[in-house]
């Protein structure tokens, strides 16, 4: 059962059946999955999703699988935390939190479009699956693959976080770093896919793989009771998942899921590797690359492929977009563990800051509903935060080396005598 | 004056095939236009209708992006490795 019927460029739009391809060999646009959306409306509905699987698959209509999944068949369906305590800290009425950072089974929002790609992969027969990464695309790919028995070939920029190097050594693939920076990888992984012919899931299978974003969006619109939410703030790297939150919702609405209440989508970039919002805030929609320089290692994509349609989507939506120090990203990380305890990593901290900063310019309004999307975890970067948290006091193992902490600590504080 | 020119599998059509082939330019633009000479309809690809390279299409001299550099203005010399590459997906 699929609703698919065929590929078709975004820029030119020639038309192409179905085949692991990525880019149109007129213009190199990128090609983008079509539906039958009449067929998708009268066979979805809102009482027909409610008993399925708590799973991305359960809005498979809109999903590119001719068959049954292979794969993710407990990714996403992550929690929409009704953020107070992070509301009231920054001074708005309605705020949640789509917490990525607990998917299963690699813990980023990648676990979505990962599941797609290799469901994919196995249909299209391959035996290799491949990806080029800041890390936790590598880490969701190597955990899939595993599972699936599939052979995995990951390639990642040197120097990333331990964390994601072993998180995605642990699961068995060849691991390849490359000397230089994301760019890079990119650059030597598309020759690579040419000539090898693995399932390269961010390369051969874009166009599947990028439509697994749409279901962050398409949970947060659930989890509201059908409702698109006002605003929704979401990081942006290569440019993925901002224009497929767009393209999702506005979906939903031709399929008859939800009204189209209008939903503003804003983009998140570090300052130090903003070529997105820097061509946002100059005008203009030609984005020029940039050489990255930020702790948020897995948004430092200097040359975004999808930057043009971000700006697109985020002028479409009437949203905006910030950029905020690495400093600001620190305090993001800080803001979001002690008021909701989720740890996130610097691009979930990206997130978080940048909302802060777009609430008090006045461009999100204090008292509309705001989704901030956290799309990693920050147990996977614990580098970048170390230098910044407090640490542990060390004591000998009496009461009284205790009980002179505690005065030190909490200096008014007395200490009651409790009976045994 | 030769230089190496990685071919992706998009415009192997217009060079029968071949992953790489040599081509002459004293930069990037000259380039160009000595492969559309050598492999007709290859420029219309890589270059929109201004003449400027096209919005998902990377190119690199040895392994640099154009962007850079000079973009078309780029000189070459001899021995100097090209690609071309289609624009990727990813990162977080």
């Amino acid at each position: 059962m699929s609703f698919v019927t065929g590929l078709q460029c975004r820029e030119c739009g020639q038309a192409y059946p179905q085949q692991p391809l990525h880019v149109c060999e007129s213009c190199f646009g990128p090609l983008e999955i079509q539906y039958d959306y009449d067929g998708i409306k009268k066979s979805i509905s809102r009482d027909k999703i409610a008993p399925r699987a708590r799973n991305l698959w359960r809005y498979r209509e809109l999903l590119p699988i001719d068959g049954e999944p292979r794969v993710g068949l407990y990714s996403g369906y992550t929690p929409l935390v009704r953020a107070q305590r992070l509301g009231a800290a920054l001074g708005v009425k309605e705020l949640y939190v789509k917490d990525d950072s607990v998917n299963h089974p690699s813990f980023s929002y990648k676990d979505r479009v990962v599941s797609v790609a290799i469901s994919k992969a196995l249909e299209f027969g391959f035996d290799t699956v491949s990806c080029a990464s800041t890390g936790n695309l590598a880490n969701s790919v190597a955990a899939h693959a595993a599972n699936a028995g599939l052979e995995c070939y990951v390639f990642i920029p040197d120097g990333l976080e331990q964390g994601k190097i072993i998180g995605s050594a642990i699961y068995g693939p060849k691991t390849v770093a490359i000397k230089g920076n994301y760019d890079d990888v990119n650059r030597l992984c598309s020759e690579i896919g040419d000539k090898y012919g693995w399932a390269f899931v961010n390369v051969n299978l874009r166009p599947y793989y990028s439509e697994g974003a749409k279901t962050h969006g398409f949970e947060v619109a659930e989890q509201l009771g059908w409702k698109l939410p006002r605003h929704i703030v979401v990081a942006s790297a290569g440019g993925t998942i901002l224009p497929k939150l767009a393209k999702g919702f506005h979906e939903l609405i031709q399929v008859g899921l939800v009204e189209d209440t209008g939903c503003k989508i804003y983009s998140a970039q570090a300052a130090g590797c903003a070529p997105i919002i820097q061509a946002l805030h100059n005008g203009t929609d030609l984005v020029s690359p940039v050489k990255p320089n930020t702790i948020a290692s897995s948004i430092a994509i200097g040359n975004p492929a999808d930057g043009y349609y971000v700006i697109q989507a985020v002028k479409e939506s009437g949203g905006w977009g910030e950029s905020v120090s690495d400093e600001e990203i620190l305090e993001g990380i800080k803001l979001l563990a002690r008021t909701e305890g989720i740890f996130t990593e610097p691009a979930g901290g990206t997130e978080v800051a940048v909302t802060k900063k777009l609430i008090e310019q006045g461009r999100i309004p204090r008292d509309e509903s705001i989704v901030v999307s956290i799309t990693g975890n920050g147990y996977k970067t614990l580098e970048a935060v170390a230098p910044s948290v407090e640490k542990p006091y060390t004591i000998a193992a009496t009461l009284q080396n205790f009980d002179e902490l505690f005065q030190a600590l909490s200096p008014r504080a007395s200490v009651k005598a409790v009976a045994v | 004056m030769a230089v190496r020119v990685r071919v992706p599998t998009p415009l192997r059509k217009f060079t029968q095939g071949a992953d790489e082939v040599d081509a002459q330019g004293t930069n990037v633009k000259a380039l160009v236009e000595d492969l559309e000479k050598n492999y007709p309809g290859i420029k219309e690809r890589i270059c929109d209708e201004t003449g400027k390279v096209r919005r998902f299409v990377n190119v690199y001299v040895n392994g640099d992006d154009i962007r850079f550099l000079q973009n078309l203005e780029t000189s070459l010399k001899e021995g100097d490795s090209i690609s071309i590459v289609p624009a990727i997906a990813g990162g977080f």
